[in-house]
């Protein structure tokens, strides 16, 4: 979000201001006030075009500003509630530039994309303007230099008055990429204020979650809990890798592809079955004992959406008869907390020993069927019909 | 034939001693591959038994090729410190590095690869399942007894849809089957693979599997137009995967519309690859293809 990106910018030194963070319209009167003059209110959410969708607005007065605080925090910007509105004061920009670095995957390397024309979508400015758009590739071992920096700002054709500031903001913000491990920092506008002061009006910032995980453990903070998914945030205590989506089938499966699969594979047989689509992504990757896939069936059946969970593994390192093992072992976890069918689908390694446990086991919730597309056309026919 | 790997390949294996890299430097010694030690600074000097065969321990990759011979290196160096194991390896100019480790940071990869600019090493990975050659040789955790040898060439971002696929076209096998990995950035992409097995005799049909986020596919789909004579199958997940949220591998992400399955979809049929809807109608589009040569 806007705020968290501005405190990343103010830790490396590129000028912004950071204003206040108000969760309620009273806290953002009493920010307007200590600012004295004209604030603006900003919704806070991680989505584009808050400004389109009445998400910022220009406060004369503190007054003001509370009413429109009260407006914005509770919206719906594309989807998502607005829980926190930023405060700071009103900076009217004399122009408006656009800057960022971001990884490349194509050239599998780091890209700086800079404009003068700012303050708008880029993807707007690429269309109508694309001359006025400069993209520059970052070499990767070398990063920004004090000379890459000037050569970025002089293809840009930044102002000649504002150079040396640019060269400067241009190097801090590289500071920003590498040294939170960003796969994005984006200012726009990046802006031109009275006094020819360049300063980061508004901004965004993507950190890279591998690198959170080794060496950044204090990007956490980052992380607003309630603004996630309940089930997602449950599954993330769990250390399952946990993705809710809108749907009836709940899936499970080991292997980042083959869960992506599967979910196509049902959503596909879901069109003869009403409809029905696929919950969740969950991997429990390759060690798919009891633990593991009972945490997994206990997020799955806490969703009230789900009818039926398809639980769809390829045994490769992990046997079959583990997996099957596991199965059982979940059910005897969960209990009478285990309430809705499981389509099973065991393939590879094992498979044969795998099944065996399964009949055996002779549970009424659970249906084995042998191919991955006949197991999802089950699981969907078994949510169409509960 | 094969590609990149073979019955000659002698593999080390950089974090050997830990973990993973001992569960699976005992199944690729099951698998027959022929692996002559491993590298830890720490344990130089020692032997360790896995598979039944007593390791070599060397402490540096410099120093494990020039007294093994190794031509090959799979790295299980945990992800904070894979970079470090990279750059060593490629110093020594190893020519095949497979990184299995999951979890690098993107930054890191990024330099790696800008580093393997002119360098002799090829690299793997990383995030990924590494490579097989079947009945030859095994750099990384694949399974070997899924399938046999035989006239497919395969090349996968995803470990368990490459096993799948494997399975699916057991009875007809494969000459080498490669998973490069679900990061953002990777050594050897599939364009790589594409043209190595259109320049190895053996390999028949090539399956090509990917997946949501980047435009790998998209340039693998020109680069078979243009380049690639012999038959491609290929097959995409991610279809359903909402916009702006990574499916499992930090690759696999749909930004704005682009990185969409449907997007890659359209532009391998556009350049005459059959797509399968699913792995089993991708298995069956492969098969059809193999039976009428």
């Amino acid at each position: 979000m806007e705020f968290q990106a501005k405190e990343l910018f103010a830790k490396h030194g590129v000028a912004t201001t950071l204003g206040v963070v108000a969760e309620t319209p009273e806290a953002a009167r009493a920010a307007a006030e200590e600012m004295g003059g004209v604030t603006v209110i900003k919704a806070q959410v991680k989505a584009g075009g808050r400004g389109k969708a009445g998400g910022v607005k220009i406060a004369k007065t503190a007054d003001e500003a509370e009413s429109y605080a009260r407006d914005i925090i509770g919206m719906e910007i594309k989807g998502l509630r607005v829980n926190r509105v930023l405060v700071t004061p009103a900076t009217p920009p004399v122009e408006e530039y656009y800057f960022s670095f971001l990884l490349d995957r194509s050239n599998r390397s780091h890209l700086c994309i800079a404009s003068v024309e700012g303050g708008v979508e880029i993807e707007e400015v690429a269309k109508t303007n694309p001359e006025a758009v400069k993209q520059i590739r970052i070499d990767a071992l070398e990063g920004v230099t004090p000379e890459k920096a000037a050569a970025i700002v002089d293809e840009a054709k930044f102002p000649a008055e504002l150079r040396d500031q640019a060269i400067e903001m241009v190097q801090k913000l590289w500071q920003v990429y590498v040294e939170e491990d960003a796969t994005l920092v984006e200012v726009n506008p990046l802006a031109r204020l009275e006094g020819d002061k360049l300063e980061a009006l508004d901004g965004k910032v993507s950190l890279d979650d591998n690198a959170s995980e080794v060496r950044h453990p204090e990007h956490e903070q980052f992380e607003i809990r309630e603004e996630a998914d309940p089930l997602e945030a449950k599954a993330k205590d769990k250390g399952l890798n946990y993705v809710k989506l809108d749907g009836q089938v709940g899936i499970i499966g080991n292997g980042a592809g083959l869960v992506m699969s599967t979910l196509d594979v049902v959503a596909y047989a879901g069109e003869a079955h009403g409809g029905v689509k696929p919950a969740n992504f969950l991997d429990i990757g390759g060690g798919a004992n009891a633990q593991v896939m009972a945490d997994g069936l206990d997020v799955i059946l806490n969703d009230e959406q789900v009818k039926s969970v398809f639980v769809n593994v390829f045994g490769g390192i992990t046997a079959c008869d583990e997996v099957a093992n596991g199965i059982k072992g979940a059910l005897e976890i969960l209990g009478d907390a285990a309430t809705k069918p499981l389509v099973v689908r065991l393939d590879g390694n094992n498979v044969d020993k795998g099944r065996a446990i399964l009949d055996e086991l002779n549970h009424p919730l659970v249906t084995q069927v042998d191919t991955m597309d006949g197991a999802a056309d089950k699981a969907a026919e078994l949510a169409h019909q509960a | 034939m094969s590609i990149y790997l073979n019955k000659d390949s002698k593999i080390i294996v950089q974090g050997m001693t830990g973990g993973m890299g001992a569960k699976h430097t005992t199944l690729m010694v099951e698998s027959g591959a022929n692996i002559v030690g491993g590298v830890n600074a720490r344990k130089a000097g020692t032997t360790v038994e896995l598979g039944g065969k007593e390791l070599p321990v060397f402490g540096t990759v410099e120093e494990a090729m020039k007294e093994t011979g190794a031509n090959v290196s799979v790295a299980f160096v945990p992800p904070a410190f894979t970079k470090d194991a990279c750059i060593e390896a490629i110093d020594a100019e190893i020519p095949l590095l497979v990184v299995i480790t999951e979890g690098v940071p993107v930054l890191d990869t990024a330099e790696v690869v800008a580093y393997l600019e002119g360098k002799s090493t090829r690299m793997i990975g990383p995030n990924c399942p590494g490579i097989i050659t079947p009945e030859e040789s095994l750099a990384g955790i694949t399974p070997h007894t899924i399938a046999g040898k035989g006239p497919v060439g395969l090349v996968s971002k995803s470990g368990t849809l490459t096993y799948q696929m494997m399975y699916e076209l057991k009875d007809f096998g494969f000459t080498t089957a490669i998973g490069i990995g679900g990061d953002p950035i990777i050594g050897t992409t599939h364009i790589d693979a594409l043209e190595a097995f259109e320049n190895d005799p053996e390999t028949k049909a090539i399956v090509m599997i990917g997946e949501i986020g980047g435009d790998a596919e998209e340039r693998a789909a020109a680069y078979i137009k243009e380049h690639v004579t012999k038959p491609v199958v290929g097959y995409v997940a991610g279809f359903t995967a909402p916009e702006g949220k990574t499916m499992g591998h930090a690759g696999a992400i749909v930004s704005g519309s682009s990185g969409t399955a449907q997007a890659k979809k359209e532009a391998l049929e556009a350049a005459g690859v059959k797509v399968g809807k699913t792995p089993s109608e991708t298995a069956a589009l492969m098969r059809e293809i193999l039976q009428a040569l």
